[in-house]
């Protein structure tokens, strides 16, 4: 059931780089990460994938295939005929280091900027107590296997990289949703996401959702739910005549 | 092997997107190869049809109430001083002068317009098809810069939730009106084809508002603790089971939109008759 | 060697598991300078792939559960090999951990009255697993992740940079320990060496204490359901600095690990789908569990298909099906059926549920397993069965460490998770390597962090001891000609890794006798030579050939301990199986076989640098503290036990000379 299909990988680094051709063997059952393991056993020792767990758990083997974010390691090459040229390049959103790997950086950056955790003082350890109805949305979020696949695929840094500074992408904006609704964090985090984190650039397109492996609906359970809290907060005409008056006032 | 360098076609230095500087240097702008194109071109159709079609009934003011009972919705509530060229078309009164650019259901069609148009999935129906941005996940939008939602008049978008109430009154009053025209004004009681045409538009009129983001996020959204509240959790629950064909309720609402008024001109035209069915 | 980068710190973890990143953060809590270097990214150590849960006597879920039920449940998992010690730390300070997460913002599933709720698993006598879905590790691993997070944020308001006290050092891979002679008679630990996968450059850190957790030793075996990172460097690295690894025999394979296709290869088939009702088939069609029912379990399994199916529904009047005996047991009966030739077509058999049960019930009672094999392997479980077969998938054997601290014979050298060795005996409990990872991560983080406090003299780098590791690591560069030992032979470290794996896996594997565990060790004998003679092509940014070439050094030697053990124990015991050697041995049970690095020249063997030789020598082990071993009936003491060792149980009748212990009693 072998047979010899053709892969385009992408191959450089910083200063420059080319699709490639090459001709490799592919046997039933497999997915592109074992053809470039393959590749790397017989033809390219050197040729730089991230991965880790090859089983979809773990988020690391993200990249490019035939211009779609995708794992490698979820993705089966029964999905191409075998005729196919399967195009394999870094994320393009990421600086490239080598090959296929990037400079993910960003996102750790990122990570750090979201307030962590805040629990309430009194509370012991051993004493939190918490229902299930209350944690089934942090958990939905937190399935997340930190691919960045989704922060790879969003427009606003993909395709404005002017736009990392101000923006968190989809996975942190996610993560500010999933202690917002934690049963048992204290703080506010509603203001912070609007002024700070950038969610008002987000124009709920999708795409986040649509790659995401895990399949967290990201736009529709935790970016719009975001919004509306921002739109209670700010934009309501109710809210905002209240705090007109007040201020005056005051 | 040729070997893209960077500093030449424009790239490195003032690149900016996808080649921007530090990434792999790929010259394709995007190495789709499936028809990602498709999608957002089958969006631009078919909203441009259902604009074109609404904006000439609105304004054609004539055809729009049928045996005596059927009002289509694109006329409802009907409050132009003109209503009255069909007797018993007006339920709620006529008080708006008769003029050819004010529509005769001008107190809701604005609001309904703006609630379709700050709708979480048109919004990404109409970014991705008229605003390319983007047209297709992992396709470069054509845009220099890029600010979302964060400035005039996009930020309006977040006052969707205002939109969503009027709609609710305005699903309200196309409820009345479909069951008002169960009455004949002389035949009493009666059920024709155009009564369960309006009665299921009218329903998947309100799966469409009530599936909408901010009504899951009023119902039960916005709380932190739904154990607290079983009643607005399990509300919650039903309207997000509904949210999660919200995109699909947009689509099959603009068709049926389209095939009542349709319906209720042929009849008002006299081009077709309506098949009585009961009574 | 000019230019090394150089960083300084109290304490460095080396790998950023659930141990590593547990043991940082109690290290940066104590107010040390603490650094974690891992080969991965940060966030994707092997942890996340733990699915069951984290073992706990937090008693949610039944409130007779305490520690000593915990502890008696993992030292008969372990068969009585484990260390006591840590076994009684591990199951009394689990549900502290446990706690401990929840203030860092973990979100475990939740019982009717909002508290952690806990699930049944194989060998535990209470519901004990705090879990999340299937998704336990994930979420202790992300958990942690942002604790150090936290605490870097914490560093942030304090000094305005947020790698103050706690820095993270992603795709860095550590080749070497670098020790101080001068620092006591053993010498004390005084930093490493290591280079960064992207760009190849070396560094050096200066740490007085080393804490490591670099997890298993999986990627030694072919079929596998560990990452690459397994590749035993903790093992390795801790040996070559002078310390002792213990029962290194022990590694557990899991029955049903997935054979076909490659794609999925190794991957385990959760034990719920025997539970569940999948029967085990070879290629006849026969369900022979039915014929491998060892003679001490008779009676305690069906002995006929019907009576097994009844046991599904009706657990009390029936015997349970031989399909759920131990995962000993069932990998060896698979293994038979291979060898004799009844095996599926990718050397596994069959498992199968897709006939026995509807499918819509299938995807009800196994979502996730029906999710994995869909979209990994476009297998449908609910139409075709499975192919499946043993799984290396733990090593129980590690490191020697002082139970309460953490640290090895080395001082400055700390271990902690599945690299330290003892806990777990000879075969580990599910749900009890989460619970490992944050009791000992913590303990090895506080063992660093007191040891270091207390130090008058910090251990110095010594420039030679750089230099060298550095040549070391360089070597795989450098062309075979011009190596000193040169046959001019030039190998390719993925062929070499290869032939390893599959020798293991055929040799060292599940079912061992004695002429093939020499055959693999003289095969290992020729390995090592050729190791010496890799090289790689291409340059030191981001090389994953010459990554493999330094990971091999690891594995080699981590698998000669495996091997080298795996011959002198002369019984079967949990994870180690001899053919030739049936049954336990309650001479072997108090003996302990303990791997160390030959020494130069007084081992009668030649020095070697690339992959230093190893000895296995066995040693007595501590015998159980009086209060602990009184928690046990005698009778079951006595299937483990010798006579000699249980003369002075409380339970025996007292020697007419002299009166027996109070029971409770301290040794």
């Amino acid at each position: 059931m072998s047979y010899t299909g053709t892969f385009r990988i992408w191959r450089g680094d910083a200063d420059g780089g080319a699709l490639a051709d090459f001709r490799v063997e592919v046997n039933e059952g497999e997915v592109v990460l074992d053809v470039l393991h393959r590749l790397q056993a017989t033809q390219t020792p050197d040729l730089a994938v991230r991965w880790n767990c090859k089983a979809g758990k773990c988020g690391s083997c993200s990249a490019e295939i035939n211009g779609k974010p995708r794992l490698l390691c979820m993705t089966r090459m029964s999905v191409f005929e075998r005729d196919d040229v399967v195009t394999v390049t870094p994320m393009r959103t990421f600086p490239v280091i080598r090959d296929l790997v990037t400079d993910v950086s960003f996102n750790y950056a990122k990570a750090r900027e979201i307030p962590s955790f805040t629990p309430p003082a009194d509370l012991a350890p051993g004493e939190y107590r918490m229902a299930q109805v209350d944690v089934n949305r942090s958990q939905e979020f937190r399935k997340c296997i930190e691919c960045y696949l989704c922060q790879d695929t969003c427009h606003v840094v993909r395709d404005h990289e002017e736009n990392k500074e101000s923006f968190a992408g989809p996975r942190f904006l996610m993560r500010i949703a999933e202690l917002e609704m934690h049963p048992l964090d204290v703080a506010d985090r509603v203001p912070a996401a609007q002024e700070e984190h950038g969610l008002g650039r987000c124009n709920i397109t999708k795409c986040c959702t649509d790659v995401c492996p895990e399949g967290i609906k990201i736009t529709d359970n935790a970016l719009i739910p975001m919004k509306e809290r921002v739109a209670d907060q700010r934009y309501d005409p109710l809210v905002w005549l209240g705090r007109t008056i007040s201020r005056r006032r005051g | 092997m040729t070997t893209t360098a960077r500093d030449t076609d424009g790239r490195g230095v003032g690149g900016r997107g996808v080649d921007s500087p530090g990434r792999a240097a790929i010259e394709a702008r995007t190495l789709r190869s499936d028809r990602w194109w498709l999608p957002p071109l089958a969006t631009t159709v078919g909203l441009l049809i259902f604009i074109g079609y609404a904006t000439v009934r609105t304004f054609q003011q004539k055809y729009f109430f049928a045996d005596e009972r059927y009002l289509t919705p694109f006329y409802s509530p009907c409050v132009s001083l003109g209503c009255a060229s069909e007797p018993g078309a007006a339920h709620f009164g006529m008080f708006l002068p008769d003029h050819p650019l004010i529509p005769y259901a001008a107190l809701s069609l604005p609001f309904l317009l703006l609630f379709r148009l700050t709708c979480y999935y048109y919004r990404k129906a109409y970014y991705r098809s008229f605003a390319l941005a983007p047209a297709a996940c992992a396709v470069p939008e054509p845009h220099a810069t890029y600010h979302g939602e964060t400035r005039f008049p996009l930020v309006l978008q977040n006052v969707h939730r205002y939109f969503f109430y009027a709609a609710l009154v305005i699903a309200v009053i196309n409820t009345y009106d479909a069951i008002v025209a169960f009455r004949h004004p002389t035949d009493g009681f009666v059920v024709g084809v155009g009564n369960l045409v309006l009665l299921v538009n009218v329903v998947l009129l309100w799966c469409y508002t009530a599936s909408c983001h901010s009504c899951r996020h009023v119902m039960g959204g916005r709380l932190t603790h739904f154990s607290k509240h079983p009643v607005r959790y399990r509300l919650w629950t039903w309207v997000s089971a509904l949210n999660t064909r919200h995109a699909t309720f947009a689509w099959i609402t603009l068709g049926t939109l389209i095939l009542t008024d349709l319906y209720v001109a042929l009849v008002a035209s006299g081009t077709i008759t309506d098949l009585r069915l009961v009574g | 060697m000019t230019e090394i980068e150089r960083h300084d710190y109290d304490v460095l973890v080396i790998g950023a598991g659930g141990a590593g990143l547990r043991a940082a953060i109690e290290a940066r809590e104590r107010g040390l300078r603490t650094a974690i270097v891992c080969k991965s990214l940060f966030g994707k150590a092997h942890t996340v792939m733990a699915e069951g849960g984290c073992a706990a006597a937090m008693g949610n879920a039944n409130e007779n559960d305490s520690w000593q039920v915990h502890f008696r449940d993992t030292m008969r998992g372990g068969k009585f090999l484990n260390n006591w010690r840590m076994a009684e730390l591990h199951a009394q300070e689990a549900p502290d951990r446990v706690w401990e997460l929840e203030t860092y913002g973990a979100l475990f599933d939740r019982t009717k009255d909002g508290r952690i709720s806990q699930r049944h698993f194989g060998g535990h006598t209470y519901p004990r697993l705090a879990h999340v879905g299937d998704r336990t590790g994930l979420e202790l691993l992300r958990t942690m992740q942002q604790r150090i997070v936290a605490l870097q944020q914490d560093d942030f308001a304090e000094t305005g940079d947020y790698e103050a006290r706690l820095r993270v050092f992603a795709e860095c891979t550590v080749t070497e320990l670098l020790k101080d002679p001068a620092a006591g008679p053993d010498g004390a630990v005084a930093g490493a060496l290591g280079y960064w996968r992207e760009s190849g450059r070396l560094v050096v850190f200066s740490a007085p204490a080393v804490v490591l957790a670099t997890g298993g030793i999986g990627k030694s075996f072919q079929v596998t359901s560990n990452s690459w990172e397994y590749t035993g460097d903790g093992h390795a690295l801790a040996l070559r600095a002078g310390a002792d690894l213990v029962d290194m025999e022990f590694v557990q394979f899991h029955p049903t690990g997935m054979v076909w296709p490659p794609s999925v290869k190794g991957i385990l088939v959760t034990e719920g789908v025997r539970g569940d009702g999948g029967v085990l088939k070879n290629s006849d069609g026969k369900r022979f569990m039915f014929d491998y029912v060892p003679d001490v379990f008779k009676g305690q399994y069906a002995q006929t298909e019907d009576e097994a199916d009844r046991w599904y529904e009706d657990q009390e009047n029936n015997r349970r099906t031989p399909d759920l005996l131990p995962r000993d047991e069932v990998a060896r009966a698979i293994n038979t059926e291979v060898k004799e030739g009844r095996g599926s077509p990718h050397g596994g058999v069959y498992l199968d549920i897709a006939s026995r049960m509807k499918p819509e019930e299938i995807k009800r009672r196994l979502p996730s397993m029906y999710h994995q094999f869909k979209e990994l392997a476009d297998v449908d479980i609910t139409a075709e069965p499975m192919e499946v077969g043993p799984t290396c998938h733990y090593v129980m054997g590690g490191i020697q460490v002082d139970p309460d601290s953490g640290q090895s014979r080395v001082p400055g050298l700390f271990a902690a998770g599945e690299c330290a060795g003892g806990m777990h005996g000879s075969n580990r409990l599910g749900g009890n390597s989460l619970s490992d990872l944050l009791v000992f991560g913590r303990r090895a983080g506080l063992g660093a962090a007191d040891y270091v406090v207390g130090l008058e003299r910090r251990p110095a780098v010594r420039a030679e001891d750089v230099d060298a590791a550095a040549v070391l690591t360089l070597a795989p560069f450098d062309a075979p000609e011009d190596r000193a030992d040169d046959t001019g032979r030039a190998e390719n470290p993925y062929t070499l890794h290869a032939e390893l794996q599959r020798m293991m896996n055929d040799l060292v594997g599940i079912i061992r006798t004695e002429s093939e565990v020499a055959d693999a060790q003289r095969r290992l004998g020729e390995l090592r030579a050729r190791v010496r003679q890799v090289f790689v092509e291409g340059h030191r940014q981001y090389n994953p050939g010459w990554h493999l070439a330094l990971d091999l050094r690891n594995m080699l030697m981590v698998s000669e301990a495996v091997a080298a053990s795996a011959l002198l124990r002369t019984e079967s015991r949990g994870g180690h199986t001899r053919e030739d050697h049936p049954g336990l041995d309650p001479e072997w049970r108090h003996r302990v076989l303990v791997t160390r690095c030959a020494r130069d020249g007084a081992d009668g063997l030649e020095t070697e640098q690339v992959v230093p030789r190893v000895v296995v020598e066995p040693a007595e082990r501590v015998p159980m503290r009086a209060d602990l071993l009184a928690l046990f009936d005698l009778a079951e003491l006595e299937k483990y036990y010798t006579d000699a060792e249980l003369a002075e149980h409380p339970g025996r009748p007292a020697d007419p000379g002299r009166p027996a212990d109070p029971v409770g009693g301290t040794a």
